[in-house]
């Protein structure tokens, strides 16, 4: 038997024993929707609808649709794209990191962070998408494929082309890690249920009969795929920053980035996952599962990497001024003190400012303080990269050629959409999935609920 | 009916008691069919006496698999088949192609080793699982003993073990 400290919180409250687990979590798959769950997908599906006016403009008439001009010509897509990749870390670093570290709080929000996950990847390939202006005609720019040209290839030395690669595997390989998880639950839903939805959860659970062996395989199968997809968390955001890093902008091309991106990804997704979970824990009733404890933990992780943060920023002004470089000493000034200070100093006060609020006990574990502070990390993340992009490019080497970028309604209505996008893929998740890795929990149970400490 | 009875089930309600059962069956001389649980038991393979699984070896070398075909892409577009100067640097720049490597290499491994996973474990959408006891994915652990394979046992004695190991029931279960 597995020994677990008196002194440590409880994982799960509330006295639950194993049918408890299961009928908690199953039932919300299993009653049929409530008034306030389609009011919620409606607005997210109308959002969605209404973006994609913007995308279909964007797609029809070209990317002129947006504000980008000769001086400026990366601005809300890209900053979109890196935001929503960002978010897209907390999943896999709880499941992935938080396995191998054997943490196991871990098991209560894995399944909805990744997710998370899933559906922010989701949304971040739009902007590359649509920012090649032919879409279909992309697979030929991306992907090494035989061509016309006999056969002019994608080229392997550029960032742009490693990214295609890291996003597209982190998605596939984090899809497959969050379905493997999904599998022994969706057999628990097929036990349960009779009719339709016995051979529909029957299908999804591809036979799953929870022998010891099978457990044995899964078993095998998580840790391998946690340790393939740690690294892998790690190399996406990295070699996000490469996109810029290996750049000869002044702002852009810095060593800090990679280290400096992660952080700033894990901070963003570990936001996001907040406001999620806050939302969903309490319509669902799941305070018992995702405890004030696990909330107190999200946030230590928040002043963890919000602090790292802060110091690159800082780092970044300093190395800036230390190089003596004419070029990048301007860049950093103008961040601060240039026609876009109010995004810089917006980035400063949501990012390094907002989670020192964590230290305090008293904040960390207010649910109102968590919620809203989680929302202020996102602006702050959003802005960070706001920052970095436009305002390194705006005023670039010729004067004459010095541009200000005002995004246009096409620039809006896409950034729209992906947010209709993300909350009606995350409302479908939330009905039809069990929210909770129950299989997980239930491994935790005996050794960590509050019934073993009495 | 004693003829159509094929399977013998125990149904625990711990997985410490479970694993007592286990090795008390087990050492009275009859073979375990499979135990089946509504998650992973930690250690019930070695009580089993099951075999470390084989699949990190399967992950390794798919992972082996996506590392070579990465590099042999790479080489072969960018430095035989189309050379091109990019940036003054040589045209097999092999620090260039590590990102790309290595996200093969985990692409492969993941998509490799999951692979073997579902053919070895039979998961696939169609299944049809044997289904001892519906409360296997709820609360309760099974442990299933073959008659069939423990011919030289009379089925009252298997049942009398069972009971005395801890199992709260004991059934009969039998498939088409």
């Amino acid at each position: 038997m597995q020994v677990t400290s008196s002194v440590r919180e409880p994982l799960v409250t509330g006295g639950k024993s194993y049918h408890d687990v299961t009928h908690d979590v199953s039932r919300h798959v299993e009653a049929k929707p409530n008034i306030r769950w389609f009011l919620a997908f409606l607005t997210s599906a109308g959002v969605l609808a209404l973006g994609s006016i913007a995308v279909v403009a964007t797609v029809w008439e070209g990317i002129g649709m947006w504000g980008l001009n000769k001086t400026v010509g990366w601005a809300w897509d890209i900053t979109n794209f890196v935001w929503w990749v960002g978010i897209g870390h907390a999943g896999t670093l709880i499941s992935a990191v938080l396995l191998l570290f054997r943490q196991k709080w871990r098991t209560s929000i894995n399944r909805a962070a990744e997710a998370m996950t899933i559906f922010a990847v989701i949304c971040a390939a739009m902007f590359p998408v649509l920012h090649m202006g032919r879409p279909w005609l992309g697979a030929y720019w991306a992907l090494p494929l035989p061509n016309v040209f006999g056969s002019l290839w994608v080229n392997f030395n550029s960032p742009l082309l490693w990214d295609v690669f890291a996003i597209s595997t982190y998605f596939s390989v984090s899809l497959v890690f969050w379905y493997i998880g999904l599998i022994p639950d969706f057999a628990t839903i097929r036990d349960r249920a009779t009719g339709l939805r016995k051979i529909i959860y029957g299908a999804l659970s591809f036979g799953w009969d929870g022998a010891a062996k099978s457990w044995s395989r899964y078993e095998s199968v998580s840790l391998i795929l946690a340790g393939l997809a740690t690294p892998l968390v790690l190399s996406v955001h990295t070699i996000v920053s490469f996109d810029f890093a290996t750049s000869v902008i002044p702002g852009w091309h810095t060593t800090i980035f990679p280290p400096y991106f992660v952080a700033g990804a894990i901070f963003s997704g570990f936001a996001m996952v907040l406001t999620l979970m806050i939302v969903t824990r309490k319509v669902y009733k799941l305070e018992d599962y995702i405890t004030m404890g696990h909330i107190e933990l999200m946030n230590i992780v928040i002043i963890i990497t919000g602090s790292i943060v802060g110091i690159a920023y800082i780092t970044e002004f300093f190395i800036a001024w230390y190089s003596g470089v004419e070029a990048e000493q301007y860049a950093f000034i103008n961040r601060a003190t240039g026609p876009y200070w109010w995004a810089y100093w917006s980035m400063m006060t949501c990012n390094v400012i907002s989670p020192q609020l964590f230290w305090f006990k008293k904040i960390r574990t207010s649910i109102v303080a968590t919620f809203a502070l989680s929302i202020v990390v996102n602006i702050g993340m959003w802005f960070e990269r706001f920052v970095i992009i436009v305002t390194s490019l705006h005023r670039d080497y010729l004067p004459s050629s010095w541009a200000m970028f005002y995004p246009t309604w096409a620039d809006v209505g896409v950034y729209l959409f992906t947010f209709g996008l993300f909350f009606t893929l995350f409302f479908l998740f939330a009905k039809f999935f069990p929210v909770i890795n129950m299989a997980e929990v239930k491994s935790v149970l005996k050794s960590s609920s509050d019934k073993v400490h009495k | 009916m004693e003829r159509d009875t094929h399977f013998v089930t125990g149904v625990y309600e711990d997985e410490d008691v479970l694993l007592q059962a286990i090795t008390q069956v087990r050492s009275s001389g009859i073979k375990i069919h499979e135990v089946y649980s509504p998650y992973p038991v930690h250690g019930i393979d070695d009580y089993l006496g099951y075999k470390r699984s084989k699949l990190p070896i399967a992950a390794f070398l798919f992972g082996l698999l996506g590392t070579t075909l990465a590099l042999t892409m790479q080489f072969y577009m960018m430095k035989f088949d189309w050379p091109m100067i990019i940036g003054g640097k040589d045209y097999g720049a092999f620090p260039d192609f590590i990102p790309v490597t290595f996200e093969l290499t985990v692409l492969l491994a993941s998509f490799g080793m999951v692979g073997v996973f579902m053919v070895s474990t039979n998961l696939k959408p169609w299944a049809q699982p044997r289904i001892f006891d519906l409360r296997i994915t709820d609360d309760k652990h099974v442990m299933a003993i073959d008659i069939a394979n423990n011919s030289a046992m009379e089925l009252a004695k298997i049942e009398e073990i069972l009971k005395s190991s801890g199992a709260s029931e004991v059934n009969k279960k039998s498939f088409e």
